[in-house]
């Protein structure tokens, strides 16, 4: 990434944090509540697919899983929400370990049909099982009182609280990315036979990714789960996967913040295109096929390419075109 | 005659009904270039694949330094110390030229599963990093993409990257497939001054650099071990001469 991107994203970053703190009094904050869940749900799904290069079908069942046990431990056990929160991150995260060390034993469409038919069955479940309330799913949970003092019922305090969870993702993300170990998945995802000849047992670093990306997936469901105050199939359904695969692509695939992009923008299209009813569907197809069609790399993959163009261009720059020795 | 570092007993391959590799003996000796040709199809690639584990034999052993490693997983043979190239050069191309080279380096460090650990703390390997890259002559290209880099360039990265896990053995794959004139003299000198140290088993094409390069030349055709022995002793084979004419080389 070049110096230009860099700095760049920093202040993108920057501003998109003094909007976030602003959005709620302007906006109703839980419609910018959902779109900060799926906003964390698409980077987690971004951390597979943009930076290991797996696409996975079947992110719905972790995204899900979270929030059917933080909505039934809340209201069945009466658990605080941070334990509720922790609880169905730490059960997505074992379902992750689960399924990625079955799924990552393939690639490519393999990988994506058995990531898929595991999510399905996850469905199934939650369908049939009887703490789940099928078609009902659990309602009216409890948001509670964070640490036994913030009141959750409170609007504004429940948004803080949101925002502070995705940031949270958000950093260990970044993070991920940019630590020893994110290293090496771009080399896994830039030549996998080349670092198997390094000495690195690639599968191990690709369940590692899995388990994080199905964990943070997991946090996203359990916060949607109190903002909503309701688990439902939908959470877990294959659409759900799909759903975090279009906000991805149209955001940007292995950008920074092209999910966070992409969830918002998609996340307002329902809001907005609600009244037309079934046309939201129609309008979304027609949005992607335009997005594959005409920028592919997502609205912040393009933006980004605009950047360095310009960059590339500038007099002066830096651009190690030709280097010394030639 | 120095010791055996890689050997192969009775190695076989078979596809489904084709026996790619067939009953091949092969010893390789510490210290030396060793050289695997044949025509096309002859099984040199096969055989490659099994050493390194990248493929697992239908018969037969191998044995690194007398340890029987024929059970092995890929990724455990490099840790013994043998390291391979691929016939498509073999970067990673979205990373930098140092990044590269550091890819290989971090291992040692035991923090690669660390994803919470900063990438900064990566920065101590830089030194050893930029001695390799100005040991291939890759000075001055450390921040450039792997991607920019032309062809013989990159095989120079890779040898660099290769080198950064300092094996005792270098298996490569067709190092100058691809390669202009010039370039293939560059990559000869850096085979020639990497195996100084080291041994180096190598399948490829170009008669010359094996002539020139090789101690021991092993001559396969149709998955069969047909000649061994030094270039003088393999070009006069008449059975090798058979097998190569039509193929334009010798």
């Amino acid at each position: 990434m070049t110096n230009g991107t860099a700095k760049l994203g920093t202040w993108a970053g920057a501003a998109l944090l003094a909007v976030a703190i602003v959005l709620p009094f302007v906006v109703y904050p839980v419609f910018v509540m959902k779109a900060l869940c799926f906003a964390l749900f698409a980077c987690a799904f971004n951390l597979l697919i943009g930076y290991v290069g797996l696409l996975s079908f079947g992110h719905a069942a972790y995204f899900g899983i979270g929030s059917y046990v933080t909505a039934y431990t809340v209201k069945a056990w009466a658990l605080p929400p941070e334990l509720g929160i922790l609880l169905g991150t730490a059960v997505a995260a074992l379902l992750g370990v689960v399924f990625g060390w079955l799924a990552i034993r393939r690639s490519g469409i393999y990988f994506a049909m058995v990531t898929l038919a595991l999510a399905q069955m996850v469905y199934f479940y939650a369908l049939q099982s009887p703490w789940t309330g099928g078609e009902d799913g659990i309602q009216a949970v409890p948001r509670g009182h964070l640490l036994g003092i913030f009141d959750l019922n409170e609007p504004l305090v429940m948004y803080f609280f949101v925002l502070g969870i995705f940031l949270l993702g958000f950093f260990i993300i970044h993070r991920t990315i940019h630590s020893p170990f994110g290293n090496v998945l771009k080399a896994i995802r830039e030549n996998e036979p080349r670092a198997i000849s390094l000495g690195y047992k690639t599968d191990q670093y690709k369940l590692l990714a899995f388990v994080l990306s199905a964990a943070l997936s997991g946090l996203a469901g359990s916060t949607k789960s109190l903002v909503f105050q309701l688990a439902s199939l939908t959470d877990v359904y294959w659409t759900m996967s799909g759903e975090v695969v279009l906000m991805t692509l149209v955001g940007g695939l292995g950008t920074v913040f092209g999910p966070v992009v992409g969830a918002f923008i998609v996340i307002t299209m329902e809001n907005y295109l609600a009244r037309y009813g079934s046309w939201v569907t129609v309008i979304q197809g027609i949005v992607f096929v335009l997005c594959v069609l005409a920028f592919r790399r997502g609205v912040v993959g393009e933006i980004i390419a605009f950047v360095q163009r310009r960059t590339v261009r500038a007099p002066g720059a830096a651009t190690p075109a030709h280097a010394p020795g030639e | 005659m120095s010791e055996t570092i890689l050997e192969a007993e009775g190695l076989t391959k078979e596809f489904a009904g084709f026996t790619a590799v067939n009953n091949v003996n092969l010893a390789v000796r510490r210290g030396t270039i060793h050289a695997l040709i044949g025509p096309n199809g002859a099984g040199k690639t096969t055989v490659f694949n099994l050493l390194t584990k990248f493929l697992t034999p239908s018969a037969g052993v191998i044995r690194y330094k007398g340890r029987d490693i024929t059970a092995m997983r890929p990724a455990d043979v490099a840790r013994l110390g043998i390291v391979r190239s691929f016939q498509i050069s073999a970067v990673f191309p979205h990373l930098t030229v140092r990044e590269n080279v550091r890819i290989a380096l971090q291992r040692e460090l035991g923090t690669s599963f660390h994803f919470w650990r900063s990438e900064k703390s990566l920065a101590r390997l830089h030194g050893r990093a930029d001695e390799l890259i100005a040991a291939v002559g890759l000075a001055g290209y450390e921040d450039v993409l792997a991607v920019e880099l032309p062809y013989g360039r990159k095989r120079a990265l890779e040898i660099a990257t290769t080198l950064a896990l300092d094996p005792e053995m270098l298996l490569l794959d067709e190092p100058m497939a691809g390669l202009g004139h010039e370039d293939i003299d560059r990559i000869s000198a850096l085979i020639k001054k990497v195996a100084a140290d080291r041994t180096v088993l190598m399948v490829e094409h170009n008669l010359s650099v094996v002539a020139t390069l090789s101690d021991t030349i092993t001559v396969l055709t149709r998955g069969r071990v047909l000649a061994e022995g030094d270039y003088e002793t393999v070009s006069n084979n008449p059975e090798v001469r058979e097998a190569y004419m039509g193929t334009g080389h010798a």
